[in-house]
């Protein structure tokens, strides 16, 4: 059984003239446990509400997203939730640190919604990226490449089987880009966790085997339906 | 652990308005717990003052003047029971009372009133179990055969004027010092100091009644009057209110010239009900300040909700619950309003310091800030309860807000 099964999945949008705009239309897709994915998608394509629908924080109009074996689109929001901290990771293209907490305070607040809290998982997480000596500094006080760093071990630190990262370089330079996605890549490869990148930098995007067009598993070209 | 990480971390960031506003609650708790407080203990104060004594004799006027100024040693003195009155009343000893003690005022040393009384008077439990008990010294010397010029002071008396036993001072005559006017030749000598007693007596100087009677330049046609009679009534409660009764109906009804007071403790009942109103309007004011801290609370965490709306989608992403941030917002609201009721405290003691120097200094009745009261428990409590009850309408926007749209970050 795929880790994630999509099918027949539907997300539209009321514009601000009030047309309905179809964002997402994927007919199907499927993404085993363990794999490596990344999409290409430029600005617009629907990357995020894609990843964010897969997350639960958005819901689709139609379809149905199976993440290990429940489905997430028709689930009650508390279940939702609780799918969420258990499964999965996000990392977010603008990370989405919490600005008043330090990196630990982060870390653990992740983990308090998921599998609950361990100083000694998030303690060596950090370590692992490089700032065990920043586990009281907050955000503000942080490079943008170690940001995202905290963003990572904030993701893994529940042990997710899938971890969403939206443009997760989307803010570094390209030598911090390199090696933000190797470290993702890699921890996700040691926890046996599938990863699913979306991306429109091809820098990043050639770091992976397999890369997909996100056009081809989204038929939507920002056509109006209703 | 969670919820509290996230509300330190906002009251942190909050931390002038959180300051603001749970300084607010403190004014209208401890206000409240100082207002029921202060007027609980003064009330009873002041009725156990009266506990000794459950009737007075006095000339004509009005009773709680009699009160005040036989039992409270404040006013003045309505006038003279003449000594034929006095000694017609001690007939009735035995029949309608258990005992009466004659007080004498008129003199005062530095404004501390001087009264006259006899050594019965000591004997007298001032408040349940409570007699007036020596510090140090004796009592004065007074009997049949002879009375000297020496004085039994109170606690605050001698704290106060540096009294001392052996000290020697001269009377000063009426009630009020007057600087210019100069002392009676008489001296008096202190043998005794009394232990506190956070009544009245604590601010009086006790002589021999003949003493006061006879001082150098009063009238020696008064030389036997009193200034009223304190009368313990009997025990047993039927013969008690027949004994008042009867007593009230020869004095208030059959004289023109006496006035029996048949239950102290109704007057000083009376007298508080004459300015409930103040306490209700006091209590009034609390509540009015404990209800705009309270909004303040609510306008406090409204407002903090639109920049701290990214901050809960993320916490929605991570996998936060619509009910945990619900709670976390009741709970913010309710840890405000608490802090705000320990702050109450620190203002409930200086109000009720305050109450009691001044009580103590004007009226000798002390009060005890730290003695537990319901309201003590209740109030605090209480505010708690309001400022989570406050935190429901934030709690609710945050918890309808959208997650995907207030993950993009605000420019």
């Amino acid at each position: 059984m795929p880790l994630l099964e999509i099918t027949k999945l539907i997300k539209n949008y009321r514009s601000p003239e009030g047309e309905l705009q179809r964002v997402l239309d994927v007919p199907e897709f499927i993404l085993e446990s363990g794999r490596q994915l990344a999409l290409r998608g430029g600005s617009g394509t629907g990357k995020t509400t894609f990843l964010n629908c897969i997350a639960g924080i958005s819901r689709p109009d139609e379809g149905v997203i199976r993440l290990d074996g429940q489905d997430m689109a028709h689930a009650g929001e508390s279940v939702r939730d609780d799918l969420r901290s258990k499964n999965l990771g996000y990392i977010f293209q603008t990370f989405n640190l919490l600005q008043g907490y330090t990196c630990l305070e982060n870390i653990l607040l992740g983990m308090s919604f998921g599998r609950g809290i361990s100083l000694k998982i998030a303690t060596e997480l950090l370590d692992r990226m490089g700032l065990i000596d920043r586990l009281n500094h907050r955000p503000f006080q942080l490079s943008v490449g170690q940001q995202q760093r905290v963003a990572v071990a904030r993701a893994l630190a529940n042990r997710p089987k899938l971890v969403l990262a939206d443009e997760p370089t989307g803010n570094l330079d390209p030598k911090n880009s390199s090696e933000a996605v190797h470290l993702i890549r890699e921890v996700c490869e040691e926890n046996n966790a599938a990863l699913l990148l979306v991306s429109h930098d091809q820098l990043t995007l050639d770091q992976f085997d397999d890369c997909q067009d996100l056009s081809v598993i989204n038929r939507v070209n920002g056509e109006v339906v209703g | 652990m969670t919820f509290w990480i996230i509300i330190r971390n906002s009251l942190r960031q909050h931390a002038l308005s959180t300051g603001i506003t749970a300084v607010s609650i403190g004014l209208g708790c401890g206000l409240l717990m100082a207002v029921w407080v202060v007027n609980f203990q003064t009330q009873r104060a002041f009725k156990n003052v009266t506990g000794g004594f459950d009737s007075i004799l006095g000339p004509r006027g009005s009773q709680l003047q009699l009160v005040l100024n036989s039992l409270f040693h404040i006013d003045s003195s309505p006038g003279l029971v003449n000594s034929q009155d006095y000694r017609e009343f001690q007939k009735y000893k035995g029949r309608y009372y258990k005992s009466a003690i004659p007080i004498a005022v008129g003199d005062n040393y530095y404004g501390y009133r001087i009264v006259g009384t006899n050594l019965d008077f000591f004997s007298v439990e001032h408040s349940p179990g409570r007699r007036y008990d020596l510090a140090v010294g004796e009592l004065f010397i007074q009997n049949e055969k002879q009375w000297n010029k020496e004085a039994v002071i109170g606690y605050t008396v001698a704290k106060k004027l540096g009294l001392q036993i052996n000290s020697i001072f001269q009377p000063y005559h009426g009630l009020t010092f007057n600087p210019n006017q100069k002392p009676h030749k008489d001296k008096y000598t202190v043998t005794g100091i009394l232990k506190p007693t956070g009544t009245p007596a604590d601010r009086v100087i006790w002589i021999p009644i003949e003493g006061l009677q006879q001082m150098d330049g009063h009238d020696v046609k008064n030389a036997e009057d009193v200034s009223a009679v304190l009368v313990q009534m009997s025990d047993d409660t039927t013969a008690r209110g027949f004994a008042m009764n009867s007593l009230s109906g020869i004095y208030n009804k059959g004289t023109d010239h006496l006035t029996f007071v048949k239950s102290t403790e109704d007057v000083v009942t009376r007298l508080f009900e004459q300015f409930g109103w103040a306490e209700k309007v006091l209590r009034w004011v609390a509540y009015l300040v404990a209800f705009v801290a309270a909004g303040g609370v609510l306008a406090s965490i409204y407002n903090s909700m639109n920049e701290r709306r990214r901050e809960f989608a993320i916490l929605r992403a991570l996998g936060a619950t619509r009910s945990t941030i619900f709670s976390v917002i009741v709970l913010e609201s309710a840890t405000i309003a608490s802090m705000g009721a320990v702050f109450g405290f620190g203002v409930y003691a200086v109000i009720v310091a305050a109450a009691e120097s001044t009580l103590s200094d004007k009226l000798g009745v002390t009060l005890n800030p730290f003695e537990p009261h319901i309201v003590m428990f209740i109030v605090p409590l209480s505010l708690a309860a309001l400022g989570a009850v406050v935190g429901i309408a934030p709690a609710i926007k945050a918890y309808g807000a959208d997650v995907a749209e207030n993950l993009i970050p605000q420019s």
